[in-house]
C-alpha cells in the first residue's frame, strides 16, 4: 500500500511541476472547444444542438494528448526498468499510474467543462448531464489510453501511433457519452440506459486496462 | 537615470524599492476617485445600471491588449537589444495580461447577460478577447513548459512578436467571420458619442488600472528577479562538495 | 543484517535481442560475499546480461537460477538494478526522489538519510535533481541501493560519470555489501576497486 502511494504522490507531484502538464490539457480542451464556433458559425441555436459533442470530443481528444506521457517519461529515465522489477504486481503499478494521471489530467477536464458549457449556451441542467457522463466516463478513456501507451513505448513511438491505436478503442465510450449527454438535455430518450452503460465500460477497462498494459510493458522491454 | 542604468538588475530592485510604495497608494488613490466617480455616474436611459460595468470593463480590455504590447516590446528587447532585463519583463507581465484579459471576459459577459439573455454571446469583440486570454495562456504555458529561463525567453519572445503581428489578423478574422454570421451588431457602445458624465470616470479608472498594472508589474519583476537569484544560489550550493 | 547465503548463477544462458543473438552459451556463478565483473568490448552483451539477470530481457535459452534467496520472489525482485539511467526526476527534490523509491520498493524509513550521507548528497537533499551534476546524480542513484536492502545489486558501469572520490566511496559501499552477505554482478570497463572474479564476454583476447 506504502508503494502504491508513493507512486501516485511522485506522479502528481512531478504532473504539477513540469511545464503544467496537466493545465495544458485543460488548455488544448478549451481551444478546440473554442474552434468549433468558427467552423459551424455562431449560431447559438446551433451551438446548444452540438454542445455536448463538442465537449465530448474536446476532453476525448485532450486526454488523448496527456497520455503519451504516462509511461514515456518513465520509460526514458529508466523508472519503468525498476517498476517492472519491483515487488510491487504490475498491474496494480499501472492502474495507480492511470488513477493519478485521471486526477491530474482527467479531473481538471471536467472541472472545466461548466465554462465551456457557458460558452456553448448550454443551460445548468445539460452541463451539469455533460459534467456527470464526461466523470462517468472519462476513466474508461483514461484506462483504455494507457493500453496504448504502454504499446507505444515499448515501440518506441508515441505521438500520432498512440491516438492511432487509442482512438478506435474509445468510439464506444463516444458514443454512450454522448448519448447520454443528449438524453439529459433533449428528455426524448431515457437518460439512465447510456449512463449506465458508460459506468459499465468504465468498469470493464478497469479491468482490462491494466492487465492489458502490464503485459505489453512485461513483453515489449529491451 | 537612464535606461542603462535600470539595465542592471541590483539596481532596478533597489530603485523599484523605492518606487514601489509610492506606486501602489496613487494606484489605491485613483482607484478610490475612480469607482466614487463610477457609483456617483448617472444610469444609461437604456441599459439602465448595468452600463457601470463599463467602468471596470474598458479598462481591463483596453489593458488586455497594452500588456500584449509593453510584451512585444520586452520581446524586441530580448532578441534585438539582448537587455537583460527585457525578458524578466515579458516573463511577469503575461500573467498579469492574462488577468485583466480574465477580468475583461467575465465583465463583458456580465454586461452582455441583460442584453442578450446568455452570459456568452459570439460577439465579435468578446470573442477576439476570448483568443487573446487563449494566447496569453499558451504563452504562460511556454513559460511554465521551459526549465532554463533563457531558453524560454527566446522562445517567448518570437512567440509574442508572432502574436503581435497575428492579432490584427485575428481581429478582422472574426470580424468577418461574425458580420458573415450575424449582421446586426448585437452590443453597442457609444464609443466618441459617450457623454461627459461617463467620460470622465472612464478616464480616471483607465488611469487607475494602467496604474494598477504597473505596480504590479514592477513587483512581479521583483519577484522574478529574486527567484532567479535563488536559483542560481542553489545550483551553487549544488556544485559544491558536502561538508560532511 | 546478515543476508543468507545465496548464490546465483546461469546455465548456457542465450540471449537474443532485434533478431540478433548477442551471446549464447554462457555460464557463470557467484555466491554470497562475491563480485562478478562482467567485462568485454562495446557490444559484448554485457548490458544485455545484466538485463536478462533483472528479467527485463527475456531469456532466449538456458536457466538463472538464484538459490538460497526468499522462495517465492523472483530474482527481479530480489535484485537492484544500476542502470545507464539513473530513474530520476528532475523536478522532484533529492531527497524525494529517494524517498520515492525507498517506500516504493519497500525501504525503512530512517534509511533515506543515512543513504544520503553515505554517498555525500546529504547537504542538498532539498535541492530539485535537475540541478545536479552527472556524477551527483549517479551518486543519488547508489543511494537508492542502500535506501533499500536488496541481497543481489546488478550493476551496468556503476562507476562511470563519479570522480575519484565518488569511485572510493562506492568502492566502499560495495564493499560493506559484500560483507554482508550480498552478491554483485557488474558490467565494467575499469577497475571497481574491490576484489572481483571476472567474466570475459566476447571474443577471447
Amino acid at each position: 500500500m506504502t508503494a502504491l502511494a508513493a507512486l501516485i504522490r511522485r506522479d502528481i507531484r512531478v504532473a504539477l511541476r513540469i511545464g503544467g502538464g496537466a493545465l495544458i490539457g485543460v488548455l488544448f480542451f478549451l481551444t478546440v472547444v473554442v474552434l468549433m464556433p468558427f467552423a459551424v458559425g455562431p449560431d447559438l441555436a446551433l451551438l446548444k444542438r452540438l454542445g455536448p459533442a463538442i465537449l465530448w470530443l474536446g476532453a476525448l481528444l485532450a486526454s488523448l494528448l496527456t497520455l503519451d506521457r504516462l509511461f514515456m517519461a518513465d520509460h526514458d529515465d529508466g523508472s519503468l526498468d525498476l517498476l517492472v522489477m519491483s515487488r510491487t504486481p504490475l498491474e496494480l503499478a499501472c492502474a495507480t499510474k492511470a488513477l493519478a494521471h485521471w486526477l491530474v489530467a482527467g479531473l481538471p477536464l471536467i472541472v472545466a467543462t461548466p465554462v465551456l458549457g457557458l460558452l456553448l449556451n448550454l443551460d445548468g441542467s445539460a452541463t451539469l448531464a455533460v459534467a456527470l457522463t464526461l466523470l462517468a466516463g472519462t476513466p474508461a478513456l483514461t484506462l483504455t489510453g494507457m493500453i496504448g501507451a504502454a504499446l507505444a513505448v515499448t515501440l518506441h513511438r508515441g505521438g500520432l501511433l498512440l491516438a492511432v491505436l487509442v482512438l478506435p478503442l474509445s468510439i464506444p465510450v463516444l458514443i454512450f457519452g454522448v448519448a447520454a449527454s443528449n438524453a439529459a438535455t433533449s428528455g426524448d430518450t431515457p437518460f439512465g440506459t447510456p449512463f449506465t452503460i458508460l459506468c459499465a465500460l468504465s468498469l470493464a477497462s478497469l479491468v482490462i486496462g491494466p492487465f492489458a498494459a502490464a503485459a505489453s510493458l512485461r513483453h515489449g522491454l529491451d | 537615470m537612464t535606461l542603462l542604468d535600470l539595465a542592471n538588475p541590483t539596481r532596478f530592485l533597489s530603485l523599484t524599492a523605492k518606487i514601489l510604495p509610492w506606486l501602489a497608494g496613487a494606484t489605491a488613490v485613483l482607484l478610490v476617485i475612480g469607482l466614487y466617480q463610477s457609483a456617483m455616474a448617472p444610469d444609461d436611459y437604456q441599459q439602465g445600471a448595468t452600463v457601470k460595468i463599463m467602468f471596470i470593463h474598458v479598462p481591463n480590455a483596453w489593458l488586455a491588449m497594452f500588456v500584449w504590447g509593453v510584451m512585444s516590446i520586452a520581446a524586441l528587447g530580448t532578441l534585438v537589444w539582448r537587455h537583460p532585463l527585457a525578458d524578466v519583463a515579458a516573463k511577469a507581465a503575461a500573467p498579469i495580461g492574462a488577468a485583466f484579459t480574465f477580468l475583461a471576459l467575465v465583465t463583458g459577459s456580465l454586461w452582455g447577460r441583460p442584453m442578450w439573455g446568455t452570459y456568452w454571446e459570439w460577439d465579435a469583440r468578446l470573442t477576439s478577447v476570448l483568443i487573446l486570454f487563449l494566447m496569453y495562456l499558451g504563452l504562460m504555458a511556454l513559460w511554465r513548459a521551459v526549465e532554463d529561463p533563457s531558453r524560454a525567453a527566446r522562445a517567448a519572445a518570437i512567440l509574442t512578436l508572432v502574436g503581435a503581428i497575428n492579432l490584427p489578423i485575428i481581429k478582422f478574422s472574426v470580424d468577418w467571420w461574425n458580420t458573415l454570421h450575424q449582421p446586426a451588431s448585437v452590443m453597442r457602445m457609444g464609443g466618441s458619442t459617450l457623454d461627459k458624465a461617463f467620460l470622465i470616470p472612464l478616464l480616471v479608472m483607465a488611469v487607475a488600472f494602467s496604474f494598477l498594472f504597473v505596480t504590479l508589474h514592477i513587483a512581479a519583476m521583483r519577484n522574478e528577479i529574486l527567484r532567479r537569484r535563488v536559483r542560481s544560489l542553489q545550483m551553487m550550493q549544488a556544485g559544491k562538495p558536502s561538508a560532511s | 543484517m546478515k543476508n543468507p547465503a545465496m548464490r546465483l548463477s546461469g546455465r548456457d544462458v542465450r540471449c537474443v535481442r532485434g533478431g540478433r543473438e548477442i551471446f549464447t552459451d554462457l555460464s557463470f556463478s557467484v555466491q554470497s560475499g562475491e563480485a562478478l565483473a562482467v567485462t568485454g568490448p562495446n557490444g559484448a552483451g554485457k548490458t544485455s546480461l545484466l538485463r536478462v539477470i533483472a528479467g527485463l530481457l527475456a531469456l532466449a535459452g538456458g536457466t538463472i537460477d538464484l538459490e538460497g534467496g526468499t522462495g517465492e520472489l523472483t530474482t527481479a525482485e530480489q535484485a537492484h538494478y544500476l542502470g545507464h539511467r539513473d530513474a530520476l526526476k528532475p523536478a522532484l527534490s533529492v531527497g524525494e526522489n529517494l524517498a520515492f523509491w525507498r517506500d516504493f520498493l519497500g525501504g525503512a524509513p530512517d534509511h533515506k538519510q543515512n543513504a544520503l550521507t553515505a554517498v555525500g548528497l546529504d547537504h542538498i537533499a532539498h535541492l530539485p535533481a535537475a540541478f545536479l551534476s552527472a556524477g551527483q546524480r549517479r551518486r543519488l542513484s547508489m543511494a537508492r541501493l542502500l535506501a533499500v536492502r536488496r541481497p543481489v545489486w546488478l550493476l551496468d558501469e556503476p562507476t562511470s560519470a563519479l570522480d575519484a572520490a565518488g569511485q572510493s566511496v562506492f568502492a566502499r559501499l560495495m564493499q560493506d555489501h559484500l560483507e554482508n552477505g550480498g552478491l554483485i554482478v557488474a558490467a565494467t570497463h575499469a577497475p571497481l576497486g574491490i576484489t572481483t572474479h571476472d567474466l570475459w564476454m566476447g571474443a577471447q583476447p
